[in-house]
């Protein structure tokens, strides 16, 4: 293994030094000579017509150079959607236009209106006060029923709130039913996955730049995948073509996926920029964030569990009501129904499996995919129902999930919701977290608890995952308006180092570090020769970006797949070099030798040699090392897990502690441990959050509650414990080079039903038995209101 | 706009501010030292924390012309003379307590005031004190790791690393 590691080693991280010395550059560090600074002045009201605008106040203020409104934006598209979805009765999805600007109504707390362009940004906002904004206010619509039974109408012209009905599998419909009939026992719930707000720490910010003279627009953007906007912000909302668009992604400081979609200050300040002929600048305060950053979850479910006699699961079913917010964000109409019915068979044999999933508008911020997407509410329903039932049962939730688990021997598995998972090994992961967390001494620490006064619990969530969405042309028929590949370019250098140009983005992943590991076991060079370029569409091949946790997977695969051409070449190099044949030929640890024979030459001799090609077989070969490769990989990888977390739950005021928390997951092969761990100790804390913590609140009118970090319980230090996190449970992806599945959404996936799950054991051990289930957060007022009855 | 002095990272620095300046505005903006972010707006995340005179302060709550000839020092002040990282900044990189990088300076800024006060804290008082510096990366677990490490305590006991 190289000196400074290779796959499987805890490199450090390259990246750290220059985020320790405060010599990051994330976009808000970039600043432009000249550059004139936005202001976005949002709807204050949920729903509204627009009677009145005046700008002419505002624009005699110092320093204004211009206030935008719709009337601006006339020859510009709307915000694009990524993905159609059709209803149950083969009709497409209704997709209302989503303006740049507010044009006529707005729709959502947070809506834009109009902005205000000046010298500076005090002087921006200032004139934003003198912007005289008359809006007649509607009634707004909250409830997702109550939208689409006659409430009303967030989009006039398209005549409804139901954006599309949905059902999966739909020629399973009656057997599920035919199933639950004959049922020995089912189980119900009813459920809410909450809404939350991403928050990365860093807020979305956008500066706009144009050259006036070749017509070339620059977008610097806090995005996880700048191809994606760069195509979609081009194509659909401001007609320019690739060439004389460059979008760039710096350093972005966390995403969680609320950085992946095109919005609409993007294409705002591009445009300004080319109007004025002067950059444009747009930070977003974290009050903007929340309400106008796409946000997750927010599902309403029933789900009802079949089972035999013998306790085996025999049909799922499920009815979700989605809400899309006002506006349909990139991808929001695939989350709750490609990246959910699909997870729903868990890891069990369940044979049936229906869901249908209403998605709504209402006059709330558009909400979209979310650290999990999807697979999160999935995993929550179905390891909720599961733990209901085994209680309703009198049997132990342990061991009902394993005698319901997908036996290691049946993979590949077919499930009965389309997908095919290639490895897995579900028994044995239950059996480490089981260790891991001291299963057998549960007991002993339930009885000290009790001694004090506290009433312990413990919960066990299983979860699966799909990542590294594909391939294209499968998603293609299921609606999705892109391709799913990764790319990277190998540029081998004269002198033997190496620069990797790849499609991913890192925004707290670590590529930098990671990427270059993989290369240096692959050449056998030290990792330190090698940089990671990424998030510039000028210097990078069209990729898509980072989400659903499909860097390595997919990025890591077209890098493996580029270098493999990189080696194929220096070989036949080699081969030509040492006058051998091109099958004798081997690589390690930087060294090509000819078998059988003491003849070596070194990494260096031969990439010196393709691009001084004095001794090179010019005939049949051309000089340089450069490859480009595009991975569309052939399935999706399917980490899985067990979690477990014990709760101290306190009689007297309903508060919860997290006493500890365990998770044992299958990653498939790892390249860097300490970064697969930091992977998922963040997505616990995210999870745990959702648990116990977060929750995003509109009132009646549409008034977003919780719109601030004094509002909106973010986890905290002193909110989490140490976790314990295992990965050695791997079965290696059978589909990808490197055999690895992803790991970046796990924990936020697991862990909410393992939180709620414990409370609720906590609670029956306690006596209160009349407790099914606490919605999301579990916090002391709701737990304390559960406990009374 | 008013002349402001300050020492900063120990060079006397001066720059224009308005009366409602930020000292975080006059850092980033004025002086160009970006290391020090914004994340929210309600003085609720850390990620501006800068000390002033030796003591914490989150300064995007603080009037530059307020802290006119304070001694101030930053994030970018914080490394050895020989610009190797300091014993904490160090202890955050071996010990993984960053990802994106954005909350990362705010939280060294705490720590580092932490141990000059409570040079051997416990797990315990690491958390509290970090409470007001919000990361939605790491999910503490090797902030905290990292700052014990830091203050010379044995970590290899706490679960995975």
């Amino acid at each position: 293994m190289p000196k400074d590691g290779g796959i499987g080693a805890s490199t450090k991280r390259r990246e750290d030094v220059r985020f320790l010395t405060g010599k990051g550059r994330y976009t808000d560090d970039i600043n432009i000579r000249g550059q004139l600074y936005a202001h976005f002045i949002r709807s204050q009201v949920a729903h509204g017509t627009i009677r009145k605008i005046d700008t002419r106040d505002a624009e005699a203020m110092p320093g204004v150079v211009k206030v935008f409104t719709s009337a601006d934006f006339t020859g510009v598209g709307g915000i694009p959607t990524g993905w159609q979805v059709t209803s149950r009765d083969g009709q497409p999805m209704l997709e209302p236009k989503h303006p740049v600007l507010a044009e006529g109504k707005v729709r959502h707390v947070g809506d834009p209106i109009a902005v205000v362009v000046a010298e500076t940004l005090e002087q921006a906002r200032d004139a934003a006060e003198a912007v005289e904004i008359d809006i007649d206010e509607l009634p707004a619509v909250m409830d997702m029923k109550a939208a689409i039974q006659g409430g009303p109408l967030v989009h006039d012209e398209i005549g409804s709130n139901l954006c599309y009905d949905w059902g999966f599998v739909e020629e399973n419909k009656a057997a599920v039913d035919e199933a639950f009939r004959n049922a020995a026992h089912v189980t119900t719930l009813e459920l809410v996955n909450n809404r939350l707000v991403a928050n990365p720490m860093e807020p979305r910010v956008a500066v706009g730049d144009y050259e006036d003279h070749s017509g070339q627009h620059t977008l610097y953007t806090t995005s996880q995948n700048p191809h994606v906007i760069r195509l979609l912000m081009g194509a659909f909302v401001l007609s320019i073509p690739e060439h004389k668009l460059r979008v760039v992604a710096p350093d972005v400081g966390g995403g969680f996926g609320s950085k992946i979609y095109h919005y609409a200050e993007e294409a705002f300040v591009t445009k300004a920029a080319q109007i004025l002929k002067r950059p444009v600048k747009w930070t977003s305060s974290r009050s903007e964030a929340f309400m106008s950053d796409a946000q997750g979850r927010d599902h309403v479910t029933r789900v009802e569990l079949a089972l035999d006699a013998d306790h085996n699961f025999t049909a799922l079913r499920c009815e979700t009501y989605a809400n899309m917010g006002a506006y349909l964000s990139t991808f929001a109409p695939c989350i709750p129904t490609w990246l959910h019915g699909t997870l729903l068979a868990g890891n069990y044999k369940t044979p049936l499996v229906y869901t249908n999933v209403k998605a709504v508008f209402t006059n709330t911020v558009p909400v979209d995919a979310y650290r999990g997407a999807g697979r999160p509410e999935a995993t929550f329903q179905l390891e909720r129902v599961i733990d209901k039932a085994a209680r309703e049962l009198g049997v132990s939730p342990v061991e009902l999930r394993r005698k319901n688990f997908i036996q290691p021997d049946q993979f590949p598995y077919q499930t009965p919701v389309a997908v095919v998972y290639d490895t897995g090994n579900y028994q044995a992961t239950l059996d480490k977290l089981l260790e891991l967390s001291d299963h057998a001494g549960f007991e002993a620490r339930a009885a000290e608890s009790k001694a004090r006064g506290k009433l312990r619990g413990f919960g066990l969530a299983h979860y699966i995952e799909a990542c590294g969405i594909a391939p294209s042309n499968l998603v293609g028929q299921l609606g999705a308006r892109a391709g799913l590949y990764e790319s990277a370019t190998v540029r081998v250098n004269a002198t033997g180092s190496i620069t990797v140009f790849t499609g991913s983005h890192s925004h707290g992943q670590g590529h930098e570090t990671t990427f270059a590991q993989v290369i240096s076991e692959m050449i056998g060079i030290d990792a330190s020769q090698v940089e990671i370029v990424h998030g510039d569409t000028s210097n990078t091949p069209m990729g898509m970006g980072t989400y659903g946790s499909r860097s390595l997977a997919v990025g890591g695969s077209a890098m493996v797949k580029a270098t493999n051409k990189i080696i194929n070449k220096a070989k036949k190099i080699a081969a030509h070099l040492m006058e051998a044949s091109e099958a004798d030929i081997e690589l390690k640890d930087g060294k090509f030798t000819v078998a059988g024979t003491d003849k070596e030459k070194s990494w260096v001799d031969i990439t010196l040699a393709a691009y001084v090609p004095h001794n090179y077989p010019l005939e049949s070969m051309e000089p340089g090392l450069e490859e480009t490769a595009f991975y569309d990989p052939s399935n999706f990888t399917y980490p899985a897990g067990a979690y477990g977390c014990e709760v101290e739950v306190d009689p007297e005021t309903g508060k919860v502690t997290i006493c500890s928390f365990t998770a044992a997951d299958d990653f498939g092969n790892v390249v860097n441990p300490m970064i697969v761990e930091g992977q998922v100790h963040g997505g616990l804390a995210q999870g745990i959050g959702q648990a116990m913590l977060e929750n995003c609140v509109f009132d009646e009118n549409g008034q977003l509650l919780s719109g601030s970090f004094m509002d909106y319980a973010m986890p905290r230090a002193d909110d989490v414990p140490f976790y314990s996190v295992d990965h050695s449970c791997a079965t290696p992806c059978t589909h990808n080079p490197l055999g690895v599945k992803g790991c970046g959404e796990a924990g936020a996936i697991g862990s909410p039903p393992a939180v709620v799950n414990a409370v609720i054991d906590a609670l029956h051990r306690g006596g209160f038995t009349h407790v099914t289930h606490i919605d999301m957060p579990v916090s002391p007022s709701r737990v304390w209101q559960a406990m009374q009855g | 706009m008013t002349k402001v002095s300050m020492t900063v990272n120990g060079r006397t620095v001066s720059g224009e501010a308005e009366g409602r300046t930020l000292l975080v505005q006059f850092l980033r903006e004025g002086l160009g030292l970006t290391g020090t972010h914004v994340g929210c707006d309600t003085s609720q995340c850390g990620a501006c924390v800068v000390h002033v005179n030796g003591q914490m302060v989150k300064s995007c709550t603080v009037f530059a012309q307020d802290v006119a000839g304070a001694d101030v020092r930053t994030i970018e002040g914080m490394a050895n003379a020989d610009g190797s990282l300091s014993v904490l900044q160090q202890a955050f990189q071996d010990h993984h307590g960053l990802q994106c990088g954005y909350c990362t300076p705010g939280m060294v800024m705490s720590a580092a005031a932490l141990l000059k006060d409570n040079p051997k804290p416990t797990e315990v008082e690491v958390r509290h004190h970090l409470e007001g510096n919000i990361c939605r990366c790491t999910g503490y677990h090797n902030i905290v790791k990292a700052v014990l490490a830091a203050s010379g305590q044995d970590v290899s006991k706490i679960a995975a690393e």
